[in-house]
């Protein structure tokens, strides 16, 4: 994966996802100083540079629940967390065991690479 | 047998449609039966679990079951007017409006509603649909089949996948098997673009290097007991196999993520009248179909991409079918509305006689088309207005807001490419 590592130069291609055209970018750049191209409005300059920089996702995953009326419940990183901390993060969502009953909205993980994990279903005790 | 009930309005599908459609008719005063043949209200967006949800209707974005449980709790905060029966599934609705349904707690139930709303979503295409040949071995799933798998019961469906079909089920599964330790070795797509969002292309595929393989499709299904291989093979212009250009992909598990068709059996049997584009019902703007006091909302009417959207029309289902159970009656439909250019379809495709301020014209493009030009004109030749839009693309709902009283004849909504001939 070419595009995963944080900082670094070069010269990289994205396509931007902030509106429907879906402008074909190019960002070079040496530590902060990023240049963008190819974007046909101001827009996806700053996406180009946030992803040549510094990636960011949110992650929607499941977890484990014991003792309640269904066997998992739905989660999400409550905030953006770096890409290339996603792997640790699912690691750490698959390790987890929620008890019953679950909240929604309910923090799991205070602190999952940057971000809380919360519930984004309500799970009943059986 | 359980005598018959009686209510202002029966709701069909507690998804997001169903849901709204019974919280818009309750504020405007009546009772509602809500029937969901599941065990729990929310429908598709409980095995959604991604987000990208309600960014136009609660401006944030929320996971779907997040989005579900906003309009659950909004119905649940109404109900002593709203009666929710799970495990209840509608089996028959007459052209009087009476519906059968059954269910292990009531038995069977006869319900004679003033109005019934119709929000039952949709299906998606299977494998016997697209007549791909080879065996029939385990391991090809629909994708939102896969996908009430890993969200719900918690089972991988395999380890070595293909996807096809390039829409976004197919992409946000593509994405949640490769965080769930599956290999997604491809998704194959049959026409020369992705239905799918743009995001979704990005952050499901080239963020795990998955490639995506336009006019590519899957010919054949390798394997005895469970899929062993499948046959990919390229397309030309007209969708056919160009032969010598097979290839054998070792996999055990096929994806099909190949399109959405409303489930309309139930309006089937009331006689009510189908759009053959659509696949849902013909409908004027307050959602009224064909047959008086029976709206319709959601993925039965049209197949939907954002959620926020099917919000939006089931309340002016649920609204206006409140108002059809208290009078009994509303205005016929006088003018109808139909697609021209790339246009491929337009829903409300009627407009009735007494329409009432701002109505907005849902449609969607048959064909890629950057720069475009939409107009709204009257069959009789008025503009009624013009628009140019950078880009529309079939995955993309579009929608018009017109001012139905400058309405003098049908409407045409007709889509153009401009500027790059
Ligand atoms: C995999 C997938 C991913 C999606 N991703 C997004 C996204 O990222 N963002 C977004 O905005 N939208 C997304 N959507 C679209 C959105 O989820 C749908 O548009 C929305 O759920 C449609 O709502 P609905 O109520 O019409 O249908 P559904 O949610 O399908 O609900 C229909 C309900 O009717 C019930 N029912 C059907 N027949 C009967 C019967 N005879 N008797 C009783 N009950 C019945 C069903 O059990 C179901 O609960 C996605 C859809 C899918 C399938
Ligand atoms: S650069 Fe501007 S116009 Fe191009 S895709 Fe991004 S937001 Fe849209």
């Amino acid at each position: 994966m070419s595009d995963s590592i944080t900082m670094g130069g070069g010269k990289r291609e994205f396509i931007c996802i902030v509106c429907p055209v879906g402008c074909p970018l190019k960002a070079e750049g040496d530590g902060d100083a990023v240049k963008v191209t190819g974007n046909a409005c101001p827009r996806g300059a700053v996406y180009g540079r946030q992803e040549y920089l510094r990636p960011m996702r949110v992650v929607t995953s499941n977890a484990a629940v014991q003792g309640g009326d269904r066997p998992l419940v739905s989660v999400k990183t409550s905030g953006e967390i770096e890409k290339a901390r996603i792997p640790d993060a699912l690691a750490r969502i698959r390790g987890l065991i929620v008890s019953a009953p679950v909240e929604i909205g309910q923090i799991l993980i205070d602190d999952l690479a940057g971000a809380p994990l919360v519930a984004t279903a309500a799970v009943g005790k059986v | 047998m359980t005598g018959i009930r009686a209510t202002d309005v029966a709701v069909i599908g507690a998804g997001p449609a169903g849901l709204a459609a019974a919280v818009a008719a309750v504020d405007k005063g009546a009772n509602v039966l809500l029937l969901e043949r599941d065990a729990r209200p929310g429908g598709i967006l409980q095995q959604c679990v991604h987000n990208g949800f309600g960014l136009h209707y609660f401006g944030e974005e929320l996971t779907g079951p997040e989005y579900a449980a906003r309009f659950a709790g909004e119905a649940a905060r109404r109900a002593d007017r709203v009666s929710f029966l799970p495990d209840t599934m509608a089996l028959s609705l007459d052209s009087d409006r009476t519906i059968t349904a059954v269910s292990p707690r009531e038995g069977p139930l006869t319900i004679k509603p003033g109005a019934v709303v119709l929000a039952m979503g949709c299906r998606e295409r299977a494998r016997g649909a697209l007549g791909i040949a080879g065996t029939r071995p385990a391991g090809v799933y629909t994708a939102g089949a896969a996908q009430r798998l890993v969200n719900l019961d918690g089972y991988l469906p395999g380890r070595r996948v293909v996807i096809l079909g390039s829409g976004d089920i197919g992409l946000i599964m593509a994405r949640r098997l490769t965080w769930e330790g599956a290999k997604v070795l491809m998704v194959c797509e049959l026409m020369p673009y992705s239905s799918g969002l743009n995001r979704n292309i990005v952050q499901c595929l080239r963020d795990y290097d998955i490639p995506l393989y336009f006019n590519t499709t899957v010919s054949r299904v390798h394997g005895s007991e469970r899929v062993e291989a499948v046959t990919v093979v390229k397309v030309d212009g007209k969708r056919q196999a160009i032969p010598g250009t097979e290839r054998v992909v070792e996999c055990d598990t096929l994806l099909l993520s190949v399109g959405l068709m409303p489930e309309n059996e139930l309006t089937r049997m009331a006689g009510i009248q189908l759009d053959p584009v659509t696949g849902g019902a013909v409908v004027d703007e307050r959602r009224q179909t064909s047959l008086p006091g029976v709206f319709a909302c959601g993925n039965v009417l049209q197949v939907h991409d954002l959620v926020d959207h099917v919000s939006r029309e089931a309340e002016i289902a649920g609204r206006y079918a409140a108002g059809y159970a208290k009078a009994g009656t509303l205005p016929m439909p006088k003018l109808s509305v139909s697609a021209e250019g790339f246009t491929r379809y337009v829903v409300p495709q009627r407009i009735s006689a007494e329409p009432e301020g701002m109505v907005d014209l849902y449609f969607r493009v048959g064909d890629a088309v950057k720069p475009a030009r939409l107009t709204v004109r009257t069959a009789d030749g008025k503009t009624i207005l013009t628009r140019r839009k950078k880009a529309m693309t079939p995955g993309e709902m579009e929608h018009v807001k017109v001012d139905v009283s400058k309405l003098t004849g049908d409407v045409v909504v007709v889509t153009e490419a401009v500027g790059n001939v």
